[in-house]
């Protein structure tokens, strides 16, 4: 079966370059030199304490230990399904990305696919003729959120939606005070409109400026003036030859767009003070969480690999002509 | 009346432009000792004629804060884009003429870094050089070249086949003199156009990493500082410090973008007759 052993070496790529992920990130973390006796426990308190508690502390730190053997021993337990304990936690690590992760993938679904389809959308609006005024407006909009920061967005909505018009609450994923189970998917959405907001604003220029392109081509080629010279309606002129020629390389674009998508809930997350997996990031990279940032990092080039394979296998499955230009080469 | 075209006029446009942006560097690089200079005597002025953005908690000029930060901000994605487009010059250079195994180790290179969120990357190896101004800067000069180096090796595999490529290697020129003799000029306008599109990621990743606390350190001026700061006084509905830094910010970006598609305009062949 061609196609059975394409996609198994598709998957067999992706464990190795998660493999790869792994190592790198665990080289990163052992070079530098920060110290996370420092930053945790702070000077005075070090300086007051017996050295018996110092060591301790070392070792609960992983200071001192070569860093092949706390490799070693941290992949032999993950390899077993178990993540390490977080330092700052105190929880293991399963559980706290866990938790994270349920917050911010129902963040970064929506951000996904309302920025997939509104930058479809505009681009198509964009492309059917190129210097018209839907297509300067499209391509200003694009340019002023590509030269924007993404956390800059998201404080400008922030100060808005949250300060002066008081719609929409400032921080967080659930109302404050309340306990757990007392909390309804109402509060949950309520909390989560500003950040995906801010998430797929930024992310729909990606999308509508490629879909504009492919679409602004497509309108502009032989094809498409003789189906005008048959007389074919402009409607049926952008579904039949338009939408069939952009909608596959827009979907791969999107399914490559989760390592943006992630990127930007990294930043978004800190303005709301939302807790997801990206503020959980920060934490464990500011606080020298070793066993944490390693964790995130590995489930999240494990979802951005996914991602990336899923289009690759998608776009095998769904054009023939990729199939067949894989054969030959 | 002279003949004017729209190739010239860009092209003056786009002088201005690189002018305004150095003198804009220059100010805050000017500024940067009054830049932080304290006065509790002025502390969390609104915005007025003496000072624009107003001052902050601890009686900064808030105008003279932002203008060097920019200015930090620029000379810090001028750096970065440059070292990082040298990285991808010679990547997507080896990658194409090195033969298969080169090909495979670059390119497995490219999906690794792709594979790792930008901007998670970014905090990784800032964290790995000890945070702060090297931190970033590393981190940002090895994680942009991806892109471009991808461009340079489909457009060196092209270059491969063609014919003045082919007479020269059958004249006896090694891979090596080919690549730089005869290939690299033809490169080179693709190369400046992706250098000067690669300042807006730079700088954008250089204050968004600073935002969240891995870059430059708190004390310096820095756009990423400065918005930081001002989330604190957000809430309480002072939106004036996170505004206008962010605005400045964006302008800057655009001028670059300006200037990327200006040379994609002037030396693409394509929209040349324009």
């Amino acid at each position: 079966m061609e196609n059975a052993k394409w996609i198994g070496m598709q998957l067999l790529r992706m464990a190795v370059l998660l493999a790869a992920v792994t190592v790198t990130v665990f080289v990163l973390l052992s070079l530098s030199p920060i110290d996370p006796l420092t930053t945790n426990v702070g000077q005075t308190a070090l300086g007051s304490m017996s050295g018996e508690q110092v060591e301790r502390l070392k070792e609960y730190w992983g200071v001192g230990t070569p860093a092949a053997a706390r490799f070693l021993g941290w992949a032999r337990d993950f390899l077993r399904g178990d993540m390490g304990i977080s330092l700052l936690y105190r929880r293991p690590v399963a559980q706290v990305i866990g938790e994270r992760f349920f917050n911010s993938v129902w963040l970064m679904i929506w951000a996904w696919l309302l920025s997939g389809f509104m930058g479809f959308g505009l681009g198509i609006l964009a492309g059917r003729k190129r210097g018209g005024t839907a297509d300067r407006l499209v391509t200003g909009y694009c340019l002023l959120t590509a030269s924007t920061p993404a956390f800059w967005i998201a404080m400008v909505l922030l100060m808005i939606f949250a300060v002066w018009l008081k719609w929409l609450p400032i921080g967080l994923a659930v109302p404050i005070g309340t306990a757990a189970d007392e909390v309804g998917l109402g509060d949950r959405i309520y909390h989560m409109i500003l950040p995906a907001l801010a998430l797929s604003l930024t992310g729909i220029s990606s999308v509508a400026l490629h879909t504009r392109e492919k679409l602004a081509a497509v309108m502009e080629s032989d094809y498409v003036l003789f189906a005008r010279a048959r007389g074919e309606s402009e409607r049926s002129i952008l579904v039949r030859h338009g939408l069939k020629n952009i909608a596959l390389p827009a979907m791969t674009l999107q399914f490559a767009s989760v390592s943006e998508i992630f990127g930007g809930s990294v930043l978004v997350e800190q303005v709301f003070s939302y807790p997801g997996l990206g503020q959980a990031a920060v934490t464990a990279g500011l606080g020298s969480d070793v066993p944490l940032l390693m964790g995130i990092t590995v489930i999240t080039a494990a979802v951005v690999f996914g991602g990336n394979t899923a289009a690759n296998i998608l776009y095998g499955l769904i054009d023939p002509r990729m199939r067949k230009g894989r054969k030959k080469g | 009346m002279r003949m004017t075209n729209r190739r010239r006029t860009m092209a003056v446009w786009m002088i201005l432009t690189v002018l305004l942006l150095v003198l804009v560097t220059a100010a805050g690089w000017h500024f940067r000792e009054a830049a932080s200079l304290t006065d509790f005597s002025r502390k969390n002025l609104a915005p007025c004629p003496a000072y624009p953005f107003g001052t902050d908690f601890m009686g900064r000029d808030m105008f003279l804060r932002t203008l060097a930060g920019l200015s930090s901000s620029i000379r810090l994605g001028v750096i970065t884009a440059a070292v990082s487009a040298v990285i991808a010059f010679f990547m997507g250079l080896a990658a194409a003429v090195l033969g298969r195994t080169a090909d495979a180790v670059i390119g497995g290179l490219i999906d690794l870094i792709m594979g790792i969120p930008h901007i998670l990357l970014l905090i990784l190896i800032s964290y790995a050089c000890g945070k702060g101004f090297w931190g970033v800067t590393i981190g940002i000069s090895l994680t942009h070249w991806t892109s471009l180096a991808r461009l340079i090796r489909g457009e060196v595999l092209q270059l491969k086949e063609s014919t003045y490529v082919k007479i020269a290697s059958r004249l006896g020129h090694g891979k090596l003199k080919t690549a730089f003799a005869h290939m690299t000029p033809h490169l080179l306008p693709q190369f400046v156009t992706g250098l000067v599109l690669m300042f807006p990621h730079a700088i954008l990743h250089e204050a968004s990493v600073t935002f969240l606390g891995f870059g430059l350190p708190p004390e310096e001026p820095a756009v990423g500082i400065i918005l930081s700061a001002s989330m604190k006084c957000l809430v309480m509905g002072k939106w004036c410090q996170a505004l206008f830094p962010g605005l400045l910010l964006a302008g800057a970006v655009l001028l670059f973008h300006f200037l990327g598609q200006g040379l994609l305009l002037l030396w693409d062949p394509e929209n040349a007759h324009r």
